[in-house]
């Protein structure tokens, strides 16, 4: 093989893998990436039934209801709206009302959206900051105990 | 007093940082030896301030200050002496303080151990480290400065976060910012090969070392955070794609492929240029996983709760130390001489391939970490990019990785004989199908892909083996000859094989919890009993319990497995007292087969029970004893007295005018 050639197969290689990943990747971005929605995101009509998507928002007061074996349901507000929610397993330890939650699921026929996942917190004030943006975002004026610990520290 | 004594000494570092930035940089511009000699005392002065600094917050930690802003706000007295030592790391401020401690480690070790380096080469590069240490020591000073007093001090401390209070987290940190801070000297010893213009054989002699250094510490680094999560979160998982966990895979992942490169460049005099960006890439990766864990664009379970100005500040020194290193790396590249050429079929077309895929890999994991920012930057879409996105991209690059992988070792340089080598294989994949149909056999249901993917994992630690067989000649010399090649054999040989069986083990791990993992999520009351994976637990009720800065409910399990009783597990809520926050600590048994992992939910108000999940992860002990291998790897190939060895070429130790002489 020439030097020319040896070449042109080292680079030709690189170039092949690169491009079957970025094709991959394009893939996998359309497919795969799971919108972030709110309760009044939902009333809007912005979520397709059936999609794959993360509800975001405060657990509403008095809405948690257990039900047999590990089943529960609770509700999602973002103060304007309130979307009815059921999970089926552990939920987090820092799962609470009033506080904020983000769970990944579906929506069914009923519009009641069915979690598969509920994701955890790592902080006893903490709000995901999608939720606080996105009720920011709305409008809503959030109180102390809402405040993302982000924001400043002490 | 002492923490003023710190603050100054920090105060100081940075006023030497300066001067080890530009005065042996002008020293090697202008060929005076005794500006360049300047560069070794001012890196290890600089050492000493930063570590009095680091022990004065460390001692403002342990006897309680909280008169000092940071303690106050993370740490508390009724915490354990460990986790109040390793609280000064557990915030971003003296977390911050412990990064620039460690790039400064780095630059003294050079100064110190360096003495075979070129006097100039020397010089360039602890200017270089100085440079960061300085751009990061302006920052704390100015954004996040740890010693900051409170004027009305609090009678007792905010606290750290309970979940932190751990002793794999503890230590986490400090082998993680050995890691990714220390590429940095790779990235130094790129760019002071950039500015003299030359670069040989001799300088990825001299860099191997500390960036399998570096790489050693970043690999155990990850691995204790990927335990700790898997054992603290409840989750049963231990990997989640978190942005935080792959800003710190990605430089693993282009530091792998550094040391691979520099091996080539060592060996063979070629891929110079590729090797100089690779390491700018590589510490650009580090800074940049910096910046996305402290700046908080980013939501995590991890993220250092931080204002965006300091995100900003870092992204600045960023864009400064990737876009400078790359501007001279446009401008400087054409001046190193090109090596030579292989046969597309060589070792060193193996490594090409090795880098190839580890960087494209990494790319990936870059777009899926970025992409939701950058999403929610243009359109205002909050998304999120989780496992699905990583298991479509990065698992196909690194399969063809992965079947490579025995090959190269096995392959000559310059040009090999691919037929040739795998005849050397064929125990190897005999092995393998013999993994696969066992796997097949041993399991009723999963994933198609696995058996093949559990083949392919033994097949790389079957393969890591036979190579050093082969090199000993097991099986063909008599005993004698065996023992004596095996006793001759260079130790960075065996690091090699260790570190690729280190590999499999990993692959195995992954793939026998990924795709056999077992889940049980009921209710159950006092005197119930569950079947998971063969073993039988029975629930003995929930008792409370008193610890030192918590209170806890615990759960009793009696584990039997055929009948004999295996271990009592006891899965728990706590609640912490400061600050109050409620976690699970999970009931595990581990053992070779697997672990048995049990956590306690919440209790179930009418009837007295209590939910509970259970899992079954088949070999999950060996993805972190692979990851440990790997490191215990890094070691062995270290203490080659050969990788030790800096220059013996004949022109290095003069102080030749940079352009005068050609490399070699």
């Amino acid at each position: 093989m020439t030097r020319k050639q040896k070449r042109g197969v080292l680079i030709g290689t690189a170039v092949a893998i690169l491009a079957s990943a970025a094709i991959m990747v394009a893939f996998a971005l359309r497919d795969t990436i799971v919108f972030f929605q709110t309760p009044s995101d939902i009333a809007e009509g912005k979520v397709k039934s059936g999609e794959r998507f993360r509800l975001g928002g405060l657990v509403a007061d008095g809405s948690v209801e257990r039900g047999q074996g590990t089943k529960v349901k609770f509700a999602v507000t973002d103060t304007l709206q309130t979307v009815p929610v059921s999970y089926e397993g552990i939920l987090p330890d820092l799962f609470r009302e009033g506080q904020g939650v983000v769970a990944e699921g579906r929506l069914d026929a009923n519009g009641q959206f069915v979690a598969d996942t509920v994701l955890a917190k790592h902080d006893e004030n903490y709000m995901p900051p999608e939720v606080a943006a996105a009720l920011k975002e709305k409008g809503v004026k959030l109180g102390e105990g809402a405040k993302h610990p982000g924001a400043k520290t002490n | 007093m002492i923490v003023e004594f710190g603050h100054f000494a920090l105060v100081l570092a940075v006023v030497v940082a300066l001067f080890q930035t530009v005065v042996p940089l002008i020293g090697t511009l202008s060929r005076e030896r005794r500006l360049m000699e300047t560069a070794r005392p001012a890196a290890i002065l600089q050492l000493l301030l930063l570590l009095t600094a680091f022990l004065a917050l460390m001692q403002a930690y342990v006897m309680s200050d909280f008169s000092v802003a940071n303690v106050a706000a993370n740490s508390h007295s009724t915490k354990p002496l460990i986790y109040r030592i390793s609280g000064v790391w557990g915030n971003h401020e003296g977390s911050m303080l412990l990064w620039v401690l460690i790039l400064a480690s780095f630059g003294a070790a050079v100064a110190i151990f360096g003495n075979n380096l070129p006097l100039s080469l020397r010089a360039n590069v602890l200017s270089v480290q100085a440079s960061i240490a300085l751009a990061f020591g302006i920052f704390m000073l100015a954004t996040s400065n740890p010693f900051l007093r409170l004027e009305n001090p609090p009678i007792d401390g905010r606290g750290l976060n309970p979940i932190l209070q751990d002793p794999a987290l503890a230590f986490h940190p400090p082998f993680l910012y050995a890691g990714y801070v220390g590429f940095s000297i790779a990235f130094s010893f790129a760019i002071a090969a950039l500015i003299e213009g030359r670069i040989d054989a001799a300088w990825a002699r001299w860099v191997r070392p500390w960036t399998l250094a570096a790489w050693m510490c970043l690999t155990l680094g990850i691995a204790m955070g990927s335990w700790w999560a898997y054992y603290e979160l409840g989750w049963g998982g231990w990997w989640f794609w978190d942005p935080v966990e792959n800003a710190s895979f990605m430089p693993w992942l282009a530091g792998t492929a550094l040391l691979h490169s520099a091996l080539v460049m060592e060996k063979r005099e070629t891929l110079k240029v590729w090797t100089i960006l690779l390491a700018i890439l590589t510490f650009s990766l580090s800074l940049m996983g910096t910046f996305l864990v402290r700046s908080g664009v980013l939501t995590s379970v991890h993220a250092f709760a931080v204002d965006p100005e300091r995100g900003v500040a870092i992204l600045a020194i960023m864009t400064i130390f990737v876009g400078g290193g790359l501007a001279l790396f446009a401008l400087r590249a054409g001046e190193l001489r090109q090596g030579g050429l292989f046969a597309p079929i060589s070792r060193e077309g193996a490594l090409v391939l090795n880098n190839v895929l580890l960087t494209t890999a990494a790319a990936t994991v870059f777009v899926g970490t970025l992409y939701p920012l950058l999403l929610e930057g243009l359109t205002g879409d909050k998304i999120s990019v989780g496992a699905p996105f990583f298991n479509m991209t990065f698992i196909p690059l690194m399969v063809p990785l992965l079947i490579a992988l025995p090959f190269g070792p096995f392959m000559p340089w310059k040009r090999g004989d691919l037929i040739g080598v795998s005849q050397r294989l064929i125990a190897t994949a005999v092995l393998a199908l013999v993994a696969m149909v066992a796997t097949m056999a041993m399991t009723e249901r999963g994933p198609w892909l696995a058996p093949i993917m559990m083949a392919v994992g033994v097949y790389v630690m079957a393969g890591a083996l036979q190579e050093l067989a082969y090199r000993a000649k097991i099986g063909s010399a008599g005993r004698e000859e065996v023992l004596r090649r095996l006793w001759n054999l260079p130790r960075s040989v065996y690091g090699t094989t260790l570190a690729h069986f280190g590999v499999g083990m990993m692959v195995v791990g992954i793939v026998a919890t990924s795709a056999y993992q077992t889940e049980r999520v009921l209710v159950m009351k006092p005197g119930d009993s569950v079947d998971v994976a063969g073993f039988t637990l029975v629930f003995n009720g929930v008792a409370p319990n008193k610890g030192p800065n918590y209170s806890e409910q615990v759960a009793a399990f009696d584990v039997t497995r055929g009948g004999q009783p295996v271990i009592t597990l006891h899965p728990s809520k706590r609640i912490y007292d400061s600050p109050p926050q409620p976690t699970s600590e999970a009931g595990i048994h581990a053992s070779w087969r697997g672990d048995l992992y049990t956590v306690l939910g919440d209790a179930q108000e009418e009837d007295g029970g209590y939910a509970f999940r259970f899992y079954f992860n088949p070999l999950v002990r060996f993805i972190w004893l692979g990851a440990l291998v790997m490191f215990i790897a890094g070691g062995v190939s270290l203490s080659d007295r050969r990788l030790r060895v800096g220059a013996p070429n004949r022109k290095s130790r003069s102080n030749a005018p940079a352009g005068a002489v050609a490399a070699e």
